[in-house]
């Protein structure tokens, strides 16, 4: 959170916004990163601008970046390394049958 | 001195193709030039992204545009007994390095000067308004590299008008500041608009022959459409009074053109005319 404020208080009063795009071969929305504009409609041409020129996309999402709730940080251990011993979650210990090729 | 008698080519009815090209060129070049002083100077980088890849644009379809004018050149050179066999091949590159400003075909709007952010925005719009409408109706031509060219185009174009038609709506609908600012900027270049629709001679031979367009005709859908976009940015009054000012008339289609462009070129072409063929 601390560090999406501060960079929102950069640039030129424009808020920052957090782009999406999804490429051509792609089912999902990467992020691509982050721009500024003085609203949707702007940052959705800047963003087609700085971020689709070399043919990346065929669709973007932009969402003002001060809507993005992240984690901190500080939280990393006790959100992330329970789950480090616990292999049995992974679904490895079935057998799959030969025909089954894309899994 | 031979150089640039070789891109002469004569005012004859036979060639109102040819000079029909480069007009269509140097339109692009000389705007996509003009717009690409912007790079590195954009208002934010965003912006600064934004005017070159449109100045990218302008220069890929000049590009398309002296091609196809030096395959036609060539071709009639060949067909012409009394030049000389030897004579060097006319390119896109020699079409656009090296010709004087009187050969320069551009429409004064073109090359009038970057100004502010406004007067920039607001050249882009009154030309991309037209742009996009004589693309679309020279995508039908009988000449199939004009109406292949204007089809790849105006994919381009369609953007170029979307981007400039939402700036000058932000900036006359914005601040007292950036009004101020669009209204002196349609001071300084409605006058240059009247020219877009005056049809040279060679625009009247292509047009009576299918392969061109007149463009008289574009001229009702262009003042409907910067109305719609006027209104909507709160300045339809100006444009009401501008309409009533003197205007400029046919200049630079027929080679004649305001003191800027010569600038222009001395930037463009000094690289080719201290060092002849020069590349890298």
């Amino acid at each position: 959170m601390p560090i999406i404020q501060e960079r929102e208080k950069d640039g030129i009063g424009w808020p920052l916004w957090e782009v999406f795009i999804r490429s051509k071969q792609g089912l999902d929305h990467k992020h691509a990163g982050s721009l500024h504009a003085a609203d949707a409609q702007m940052a959705m041409e800047n963003a087609r601008d700085v971020y689709t020129r070399r043919m990346e996309g065929v669709s973007i999402w932009v969402v003002e970046s001060k809507y993005i709730h992240a984690s901190n940080p500080d939280d990393a251990s006790s959100l992330y390394d329970p789950a480090n011993d616990k292999a049995y979650r992974h679904p490895t210990f079935y057998q799959l049958p030969d025909e089954l090729k894309n899994m | 001195m031979e150089r640039i008698k070789l891109n002469t080519i004569a005012h004859q009815p036979q060639n109102s193709l040819i000079h029909y090209t480069l007009h269509q060129a140097d339109n692009a070049l000389i705007l996509g030039h003009r717009n690409s002083e912007w790079t590195g100077h954009g208002p934010v980088l965003e912006q600064d992204i934004a005017i070159s890849n449109i100045a990218l644009d302008l220069v890929g379809q000049a590009r398309n545009f002296y091609q196809y004018a030096a395959l036609q050149i060539n071709e009639s050179m060949h067909h012409d007994a009394t030049v000389d066999e030897g004579r060097a091949e006319i390119t896109e590159d020699s079409l656009a390095y090296l010709r004087d400003v009187r050969e320069f075909k551009n429409c004064l709007l073109t090359e009038q000067e970057n100004g502010d952010w406004a007067k920039t925005v607001l050249r882009q719009f009154f030309f991309s308004q037209f742009q996009y409408l004589l693309y679309g109706s020279l995508s039908q031509s009988r000449d199939k590299d004009l109406s292949a060219i204007s089809e790849k185009a105006l994919k381009e174009v369609t953007y170029h008008l979307r981007w400039s038609s939402e700036w000058v709506i932000r900036l006359g609908d914005g601040t007292g500041e950036s009004r101020r600012r669009i209204l002196i900027a349609f001071d300084e270049l409605w006058k240059f608009t009247s020219e877009l629709f005056i049809p040279a001679s060679y625009e009247l031979v292509v047009a009576a022959e299918g392969l061109g367009v007149n463009p008289v005709t574009l001229k009702p859908s262009w003042m409907k459409n910067v109305s719609m976009v006027f209104e909507e940015a709160g300045i339809l009054d100006a444009l009401s009074q501008g309409i009533e000012e003197g205007w400029v008339g046919l200049c630079g289609k027929e080679g004649n053109h305001t003191e800027h462009l010569g600038y222009i070129l001395a930037q463009l072409q000094f690289l080719q005319r201290a060092y002849p063929d020069c590349n890298w």
